[in-house]
């Protein structure tokens, strides 16, 4: 390839708030209802039905806004995106065509290649549509209008992004600032954050876009990337060939690594947008926007310095424990309860970590409460459980969330502490394994390892090791009478 | 007044709102639509300087609800109106493309 060729990318991220209720109406927007139930005469698009619009959407869209640098539109509306899918039974969309509610924003990424400034060109506010499942048996949609109604903003970015890392940096970004504001739980896996890719190419240096298209079904980091590699290579293939790039909607697939073009929904390009006559204008005064400003929670930057500055921590480590809200939250309340931020940061870093590769979860998925973690840390310091039983004991707490006080006692995995009891086991590990003392005492001091490891396996792992290093050391060197107490 | 609204705009509104015209009838609505346009020409010829867009009939804003769960199950009025019929919960609808 003799041509140098770079490529152009904008996203449409659309983040599901987290609400208790839809955007208009009071059904419930909880997941796993059975097919249908979360309707009523509003979402399921009844005629004479009266959308009403749910306060903390406002609120939720315009604390994103803030937070991404927008200007809050003080004067908005909703507009009706006419389009027929049997995922839209009021055949329109409400959404924000001419008054989006945030405009003119950016987020700072870092890459690689340094820092970048991504512009958003706007957030709006707007439902989300039913769902469709298809049913092999019989060959037909099955459609659930549960998610019909529930509360989306869509964040558009402006045409800044250079490249998948540039774009995952961006996703990333806002992930925290969502997460961080509670605004959503922000689950690519679960459809809570969704973003599509429009992407062009053009040569290197060149004043002018390509033309774009636009890449949907893409739910996880991993996909986007791939998407983007994938659909820069198969425009750049057409540009080489002499042919051209056609702007349309494709669909990733991420098994065979490949978009495809969408099947226009029939000339729906043409969406007929105007003014919803059901839903009176928004006004935010700038007392609300004020209002919102001061319950602004701490964002992912103030709280990465806050880490290293007040409770002492390694920048790897505040990087790492911040890098999820949920994260974040356990390793703030268990430090409140327990007064040992290096502690709790150790569990999280290590021990929380290695659980969730093993379970193949994300941390956003804990679910284990600071009470727990924090009761495990003051066992272990107070020495009544040692670090071995501890590890065991945290296993149990990341699945189950157990209350440790209550299951060492049951368990009586008590450190043993009486030294008669430790002095009992290791005279009886000597006894069964005289050639390791011999070795001992022939020269091999690591034979003292092996019975050390004996003796506590002796004791089911509840001794304290220390205790035990010292007792068979004493007894090794013949010292056995002196003072053990 | 000049002809502007043609039989391919018709025929082109017909399909975006999934209607089937007949003859008479996409005639009938072309006379209407040239009247609609017709009123807006007499709109157009008032002195609107200086007068914000308006954007709702009435003068009210910031109507809103509190967040917060007022509906029960929904689902049997919404099977009641499924003219495909109903299958696990879900409403039967001819098989969608993509
Ligand atoms: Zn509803």
């Amino acid at each position: 390839m003799s041509r140098q060729y770079e490529t152009v990318i904008g996203l449409e991220v659309h983040i599901e708030l987290a609400t208790r209720t839809k955007i208009f109406c009071g059904c419930s927007t909880a997941f796993g209802g059975a097919p249908n139930s979360h309707t009523c005469p509003v979402c399921t698009g009844m005629p004479g039905s009266l959308p009403v619009l749910n306060r903390r959407v406002v609120e939720h869209a315009v604390a994103v806004g803030l937070a991404t640098n927008c200007r809050i539109t003080q004067y908005c509306k909703f507009d009706r995106k006419n389009y027929f899918y049997p995922d839209n039974p009021q055949n329109y969309q409400i959404s924000q065509l001419y008054l989006p509610i945030c405009r003119d924003g950016w987020i700072e990424i870092g890459t690689a290649a340094g820092r970048r400034v991504v512009g958003i060109h706007e957030i709006h506010m707007e439902e989300d549509a039913g769902k469709l499942i298809h049913d092999e048996w019989e060959d037909c949609t099955l459609v659930d209008f549960n998610r019909s109604g529930v509360p989306l903003i869509e964040v558009v970015s402006e045409p800044d992004m250079r490249s998948a890392e540039e774009v995952i940096a961006f996703l990333e970004k806002l992930r925290l600032i969502v997460q961080y504001l509670g605004a959503s739980d922000c689950k690519l896996q679960e459809g809570s954050m969704r973003a599509d890719v429009n992407l062009s190419v053009r040569e290197m240096g060149s004043g002018t876009f390509g033309t774009r298209t636009e890449m949907k079904n893409l739910n996880s980091f991993k996909a986007v990337t791939r998407a983007i590699e994938g659909e820069r290579r198969r425009q750049i293939e057409l540009l080489e060939e002499g042919r051209p790039v056609i702007q349309e909607t494709r669909r990733w697939d991420d098994n065979k690594e490949y978009s495809y073009a969408m099947r226009s929904k029939e000339d729906a390009r043409d969406y007929r947008y105007f003014p919803d006559p059901d839903l009176p204008p928004v006004v935010i005064d700038d007392a609300w926007i004020e209002a919102i400003r001061a319950r602004q929670p701490e964002l992912h930057e103030a709280k990465l310095a806050r880490y290293q500055a007040e409770f002492g921590l390694p920048a790897y480590d505040a990087g790492i424990l911040t890098s999820d809200k949920r994260l974040a939250d356990l390793f703030e309340a268990t430090t409140a309860l327990c007064g040992r931020p290096k502690r709790v940061s150790n569990w999280l870093m290590v021990e929380t970590m290695r659980l969730l590769r093993e379970h193949e979860r994300g941390a956003d998925q804990l679910d284990f409460s600071p009470e727990n973690l924090a009761k495990l840390i003051g066992l272990q310091e107070r020495g009544v459980v040692n670090g071995t039983v501890a590890k065991r004991i945290f296993e149990i707490i990341f699945t189950e969330d157990i209350d440790p006080e209550a299951y060492v006692r049951e368990h009586g995995l008590e450190t043993v502490g009486d030294e008669g009891a430790i002095r009992r086991a290791v005279e009886a590990v000597m006894g069964a394994n005289p050639q390791s003392v011999a070795d001992y005492h022939g020269g091999k001091k690591k034979a003292m390892g092996f019975l050390v490891g004996q003796a506590m396996r002796a004791m089911g792992g509840r001794a304290d090791p220390g205790a035990v290093n010292r007792i068979v050391r004493q007894m090794l060197e013949g010292d056995a009478s002196g003072d053990l107490g | 007044m000049a002809e502007r609204i043609t039989g391919e705009m018709i025929e082109y509104v017909g399909i975006l709102a999934k209607l089937a015209l007949s003859e008479e009838e996409k005639a009938q609505a072309g006379r209407d639509m040239e009247r609609m346009l017709g009123y807006i020409d007499l709109l157009n010829e008032v002195d609107t300087e200086g007068v914000d867009p308006m954007t709702h009939l009435f003068s009210v804003a910031n109507v809103f609800r509190e967040d917060v769960v007022t509906n029960g199950d929904g689902s049997e009025a919404v099977w009641a109106g499924a003219p495909g019929g109903v299958k696990e919960g879900g409403l039967k609808a001819p098989r969608t493309l993509e």
